[in-house]
């Protein structure tokens, strides 16, 4: 069981290696799906903004309320902003958003794919002389990559509002002193990594919910295996990569 | 030479010694066929003999093992990515389960292949050759709905319109009556002659439905045991004593 379970642990490893080639190769290689793409962005976008907004702002009130005593017993009540956002935008934010997308997008993906493929739509594209690697695959895949680290901004905006309320519920701050204790704490060395691993995050989201899809087998059964092994596949290379992440900061000293 | 005049000089689909085998199992030993242009050829064969293997070899969704198919005069078996889809526009492709775009209306649907291959036709254009599509398959007011508001003959008729929108020379028809009441079968075995005399194109009509063969076939090919076993008109292979035609027609 086990040799079986290595074996097919091995076996997808080199079918997924070779559909990333293939979206390499492929990706940048006219003709470019623009419309598409911009349509993929928007579901993403429209798909994810509000869970994304919402999750942001509890995590910043959250963490600033259970951060308050532990820091108030060290007398460093004042750092309260500071830390709270450094661990908001280096950390927090990035993996949140990334499972969040894991589990809507990468799920919707695998099922939308999977679904058309047991219909025969993906040959119906195939036969109608359309590339449907390029029109489904290609553009799922860079609008990931692209919104993941725009919806990262915008969770680290509100979950910043978040800590602001929760900071004012322990002690009075105004906003301007707020946002001046984050600026000088935040720096380009944490806002960076964070925007570049989400753009990973995006990646792996797109690329395998697409893999989960594109080779759905077995009918409406194999359907919800793919927006399942979707998820669970891509939350779990969130992690290796956030972990991957963490070890290169550290190498090159972004702390 | 000019698309035209290769399909004026050549057969419309030549098939000759073609293998495809699934691991052990070789569905297609040594297959041959040709289709005339203007006929409709149909391939008749039980359940899993290898018909649909075959339109899908024809149309480059399968790889053969060896042998070689001819479409228009241009060989499938060596082409490209962009040759085949190129040969692609000429060749109409009709799915067993109609494989309409759930996620797009009717509109939407027969609009995809003519704005991806003839982008430059104006909106007016594209909104007259859909509505004559529509028109000719009697279904105009159904532009604007969903796939899945529509019946199961509806949307066979819908498959259909969206394979003639961009006018191929060979349709490649994959069991178009299967799943479908005798009278709507009859209907759309009717529309597939109507096709035929109003568009000029070649067929290979993959069925065992034997009302729509009888119907549409200008002449059967029998694929039993992956092998090309015989060919004739309806009448003559109806007439034949042979065990495993009669099994088809008795």
């Amino acid at each position: 069981m086990n040799n079986s379970f290595f074996k097919n642990f091995l076996q997808e490893t080199g079918e997924i290696s070779a559909f990333t080639a293939r979206f390499f190769r492929e990706g940048f290689r006219a003709r470019f799906e623009f419309a598409e793409l911009f349509n993929q962005c928007f579901n993403i976008g429209n798909k994810t903004l509000g869970l994304v907004g919402v999750t942001g702002f509890i995590m910043g009130l959250v963490i600033t309320i259970q951060s308050h005593p532990s820091m108030q017993a060290f007398g460093a009540e004042s750092w309260l902003p500071a830390v709270v956002s450094v661990s908001l935008v280096r950390e927090i934010v990035p993996v949140i958003t990334a499972l969040i997308c894991a589990g809507k997008i990468g799920s919707s993906i695998g099922a939308e794919l999977g679904s058309m493929k047991v219909t025969e739509q993906i040959d119906a594209m195939e036969v109608s002389g359309t590339n449907p690697f390029k029109y489904l695959v290609v553009t799922r895949v860079f609008a990931t990559m692209l919104m993941l680290p725009l919806l990262v901004i915008i969770a680290d905006a509100v979950g910043l509002w978040g800590a602001y309320i929760g900071v004012n519920m322990k002690m009075e701050v105004s906003f301007d002193l707020y946002t001046n204790q984050i600026f000088q704490k935040l720096t380009f060395g944490d806002v960076m990594p964070s925007i570049i691993k989400s753009f990973f995050f995006g990646f792996a989201i797109g690329i395998i919910g697409c893999y989960k899809g594109y080779y759905t087998r077995n009918g409406t059964q194999g359907v919800g295996r793919a927006a399942n092994s979707a998820v669970v596949a891509s939350t779990f290379v969130v992690f290796i990569l956030d972990l991957i992440a963490a070890q290169i900061a550290d190498i090159i000293d972004i702390t | 030479m000019s698309d035209e005049t290769t399909y004026q000089n050549h057969a419309a689909i030549t098939v000759s010694h073609l293998y495809k085998s699934f691991g052990d199992n070789t569905v297609l030993k040594d297959f041959s066929l040709s289709l005339t242009k203007g006929e409709n050829l149909v391939v008749l064969g039980k359940s899993g003999s290898g018909k649909s293997v075959l339109i899908k070899c024809i149309i480059g969704l399968m790889r053969p093992e060896s042998g070689s198919i001819s479409v228009l005069g241009d060989e499938i078996t060596t082409m490209g990515q962009s040759e085949l889809d190129e040969m692609r526009v000429k060749v109409g492709f009709l799915f067993q389960s109609n494989a309409l775009y759930d996620s797009m209306t009717v509109r939407e649907n027969l609009e995809f292949p003519l704005r991806r291959h003839w982008s430059k036709t104006s909106r007016e254009e594209v909104d007259r050759l859909v509505m004559e599509v529509l028109e000719h398959v009697g279904l105009a007011d159904t532009v604007d709905m969903m796939p899945e508001e529509l019946s199961g003959g509806m949307r066979k008729r819908i498959a259909l319109a969206r394979t003639l929108i961009l006018k191929p020379k060979i349709i490649l028809y994959d069991e178009p009556t299967t799943g479908l009441d005798p009278i709507t079968g009859k209907g759309i075995s009717q529309l597939m002659l109507n096709v035929q005399s109003k568009y000029e194109t070649s067929s290979i009509i993959i069925s065992h439905d034997m009302n729509c063969v009888k119907m549409t076939a200008n002449r059967i090919v029998m694929l039993i045991e992956g092998r090309c076993y015989a060919t004739g008109t309806y009448a003559e292979l109806k007439a034949s004593t042979d065990k495993k035609i009669k099994e088809f027609f008795d």
